[in-house]
């Protein structure tokens, strides 16, 4: 290794450092989402720099060349934060460092200390995979492999005596050449479903959906790193369900009661439809203010029992509450037998989102 | 790294536009180009030129920055020289023909410099072997101690790395020690004249245990107290500051290499100006052929373009050393000249002076940026150049251009300048309140400092010395205020007077 590539990802170590360090920000900017590449988000990471004793901004100028008048605009300065700091000149930048969504996700497991999920055990399908790592004699020119031909013509010229070392001309001729061939390997398939439940009734607002669209960003890029075939399903509800595509999800509203047995009787039929359980690994987050008909959470618990609890691997359940209203279906959900794969908690704010995350996927299932 | 060597027609190229340097009076050390692709241009440039320095994340740091502005088209590193003997300069293999050409020129003008300017005197023409060298031991530091432990110490010492002096460069002298005449007398423990029989009474063995005491506690203060206040803490603590023989030597190497490389930032605009100067000249007058005519307007204007915000020092430079060749071939200097009021005179001053050429090989000599701007920026040029001075204005969140006084853009450059447009610290105590604290006093000229950065960096001082540190600065809202870390938190409390030594 080279030296400036030592001194480079030295580099990136330490920048990888400081987005652990402010993963718990990072976690509720949700500008992150919308840098995502196709595997690459970008993320504007604080300055790595060595301070020195030097000036702060306030009072400082410089000398330019051009025409303008005095009072004439020159450019935008940077947004300031506390006295005497930020940039020195017109258009400093910020450092923003591109990162593998897959070295994003490490760096939440590590952070987070997410446990590596166990699929259910007889769930995973071998599926066969092609790989090039084989040689044959024959096969097709575009295939050829170019060094182990020579190396072939190298050996023969040698042992018939027609190799001289003064004028190295190698000739491959037909049983020289070796191709590329496949060997099939088996590979274990993972599916995952994940079932995204949310209330769109009245009283969740722009700053709940915002927060349900930031927590189900992590969630995805968790579980998409823990399975090979991750599909994701849009459930909304508010007295009936329906499904719906990904953006209509964060962005339907509509007014009217709170059925949450509803989504869940969608769902139940989704799974029994698509979804066998001995093929797929099912996750079910659901997402609601807990303001449900009190009538309704017999129902929703009956469901949850009986016919979703024993086939998914998780069900998570996440209460974008403020305040608390007397009975939510958060307390209902406690009164349910403490379950394995059950968890639920509350979701009151930008910064409780790394403690969701942590107690929706911190149980490794 | 495989560095290519200057292949043929390129040497020919060489040959003709050092025969005209040569002739045209430049006067450099040997030459040696090499030939680099745009990504081991990056990786040189980022290692300020010293392919094997020691490592470190920040050139990883500047290699990726390069790298992107490179592929965003953001800049082209065409050259690079670095100030050795012999000198090597890194081509970009990529460049046209036309560019090497103007390109080798510029290198020319920038050897001759490096060897010719008093500011680069003292700069150590082997660095190239030397910047191996450091690279190694602190290799060696590295397999010793663990690289988290060395880095951090590296990272410490260049956090201060602006805290030396430069005009110590010319007197290259270890600080001397105050002298109180304490050490060279060891028999002199206080006892006064007696004879035998009277000794017991005029010298008591308590009195002596106290002169005895006394004398090491002056000792201590000697050896704590810098004599004056000193500009070169860098220097200061190499002495003084209680390090591991590991951490001395990266302090010193540290140290080393600022004031190697601190030549280069004191004369950026005469530099640029000098090498841009002469490969124009050359270009123009010699080398130039008429098919190369439009790539080298090209190139050259882009080099020399100005945005209102920036002041381009290749821009600057070329056309202050031009003004000063035509003023004195005109003889428009002196007495006579400074005194006409009459600016048409003055526009049409000519007294057949011709020591143009002499003068600006003179320039290229002596001064470096502040002394040619203080000396050679004069109010026709300001005008004719569209110099403007611009200011913060902290209601509109914006840069605005303040002013078109001569006065106001001579103090701006010249404060921009002076110290690299650095805040000048100097460390004055070492034994503040008898408690082995560092004392530095900022000398504050209505600009205060970046707060966080100051704060962070008594942290990296604190690391150094071991006991509380403090510096002394001013705050425009509150006057002067100290600042200090005592190895737990930080302090900041204003400050009813100075520090009185």
């Amino acid at each position: 290794m080279s030296q400036i590539d030592q001194d480079t990802s030295r580099f990136r170590e330490i920048v990888r450092g400081r987005i652990k360090q402010n993963l718990r920000k990072y976690m509720t900017d949700d500008r992150l989402i919308g840098r995502q590449g196709k595997d690459l988000v970008s993320i504007p990471v604080p300055q790595v720099e060595l301070p020195h004793f030097t000036f702060g901004q306030t009072g400082r100028g410089g000398v330019g060349q051009g025409p303008g008048q005095p009072g004439d605009v020159l450019g935008q300065g940077q947004p300031q934060d506390g006295e005497g700091q930020a940039g020195d000149s017109p258009g400093q930048h910020i450092l923003e460092t591109d990162i593998s969504m897959s070295e994003l996700v490490q760096l939440l497991s590590e952070e987070l200390h997410l446990p590596r999920i166990q699929p259910k055990g007889n769930k995973n399908i071998d599926s066969e995979v092609a790989r090039y790592t084989d040689i044959r004699r024959v096969g097709p020119e575009s295939l050829r492999h170019f060094k182990r031909t020579y190396r072939e013509a190298l050996k023969r010229q040698i042992a018939a005596g027609l190799y001289d070392p003064a004028n190295p001309v190698i000739i491959p001729v037909r049983e020289d050449r070796r191709y590329r061939a496949f060997e099939t390997k088996t590979k274990p398939e993972s599916n995952a479903v994940i079932f995204y439940m949310m209330d769109v009734s009245g009283s969740m607002g722009e700053r709940e959906k915002r927060l349900v669209r930031m927590t189900a960003f992590w969630i995805d890029a968790w579980l998409k790193s823990n399975y090979r075939n991750v599909q994701r399903r849009y459930l909304v509800h508010d007295a009936a369900a329906a499904e719906v595509d990904e953006d209509t999800f964060y962005h339907l509203r509509q007014s009217g009661g709170t059925k949450i047995s509803s989504a869940l009787q969608l769902c139940r039929e989704l799974v029994q439809l698509h979804y066998a359980p001995s093929d797929w690994n099912i996750y079910l987050f659901q997402f609601s203010d807990g303001d449900n008909f009190s009538t309704d959470n017999e129902q929703a618990l009956e469901l949850l029992r009986n016919h979703l609890l024993p086939v998914a691997n998780l069900y998570c359940y996440g209460q974008v509450d403020q305040r608390h209203y007397g009975d939510t279906f958060i307390d209902a959900l406690e009164r349910l037998d403490a379950l394995e794969n059950l968890v639920m908690t509350h979701i009151p704010n930008d910064d409780a989102i790394y403690d969701v995350i942590k107690i929706f996927l911190g149980k490794g299932k | 790294m495989d560095f290519g060597s200057l292949p043929c027609e390129l040497e020919e190229i060489r040959q003709e536009v050092e025969g005209y340097a040569r002739t045209k009076g430049l006067d450099y050390p040997d030459v040696r180009f090499v030939m680099l692709d745009f990504n081991q241009m990056n990786q040189v440039a980022a290692y300020d030129g010293f392919p094997s320095r020691y490592p470190h994340w920040r050139f990883g740091m500047e290699c990726e920055r390069l790298r992107k502005s490179y592929a965003w088209g953001l800049h082209r590193i065409y050259e690079m020289v670095v100030n050795t003997d012999p000198c090597y300069a890194y081509l970009l293999v990529s460049n046209l023909e036309i560019d090497q050409k103007l390109v080798m020129a510029h290198v020319y003008g920038h050897a001759d410099f490096f060897k010719n300017n008093l500011w680069f005197a003292h700069t150590n023409r082997r660095m190239m072997d030397d910047s191996a060298n450091h690279g190694t031991r602190i290799r060696r530091y590295i397999d010793q101690f663990g690289l988290e432990t060395v880095e951090t110490f590296i990272d410490r010492c260049l956090s201060l790395d602006n805290l030396i002096d430069l005009h110590s460069t010319g007197i290259r002298r270890l600080a001397s020690r105050p002298d109180f005449g304490v050490e060279e007398d060891e028999h002199n423990t206080g006892r006064m004249p007696s004879k035998d029989y009277m000794d017991n009474y005029i010298n008591p063995p308590a009195y002596l245990e106290s002169m005895r005491e006394q004398r090491k506690q002056e000792k201590i203060k000697v050896k704590n107290l810098p004599a004056h206040p000193q500009r070169d803490v860098l220097l200061f603590l190499l002495e003084n500051a209680r390090l591991e023989p590991w951490q001395q030597d990266i302090l010193a190497i540290v140290r080393e290499e600022a004031y190697y490389f601190a030549p280069q930032r004191q004369t950026k605009i005469m530099n640029e100006g000098w090498a841009s100067y002469w490969h124009s000249h050359i270009m123009t007058r010699h080398a130039l052929k008429e098919g190369e005519l439009i790539d080298y307007a090209d190139h050259h204007s882009g080099t020399m373009a100005t945005s209102p915000g920036r002041l381009n020092p290749y821009k600057l430079g070329i056309e202050l050393f031009r003004d000063v060749e035509d003023r004195w071939n005109r003889g428009a200097f002196g007495a006579e000249y400074e005194e006409c009021e009459d600016l048409r005179m003055r526009a049409k001053w000519d007294r057949q002076a011709g020591l143009g050429k002499q003068k600006i090989f003179e320039v290229r000599r002596i001064y470096n940026d502040i002394g040619f701007i203080d000396e050679f920026l004069t109010p026709e040029f300001a005008q004719q150049h569209n110099l403007f001075t611009y200011r913060y204005n902290s209601r509109t969140n914006q840069y605005e251009v303040e002013s078109r006084d001569f006065a106001d853009i001579k103090r701006q450059l010249l404060f921009q300048l002076t110290n690299f447009g650095e805040p000048i610290i100097e460390v004055v105590e070492a034994n503040y309140q008898n408690r082995g604290e560092l004392y530095l006093v900022h000398h504050w000229e209505e600009t205060d400092l970046r707060h966080d950065y100051a704060q962070a960096t008594l942290e990296n001082l604190f690391a150094l010395w071991g006991r509380p540190v403090h510096i002394e600065t001013a705050i425009q809202s509150k006057g002067t205020s100290l600042f200090s870390y005592n190895g737990h938190q930080h302090e900041q409390r204003a400050l009813q007077k100075p520090l009185v030594r």
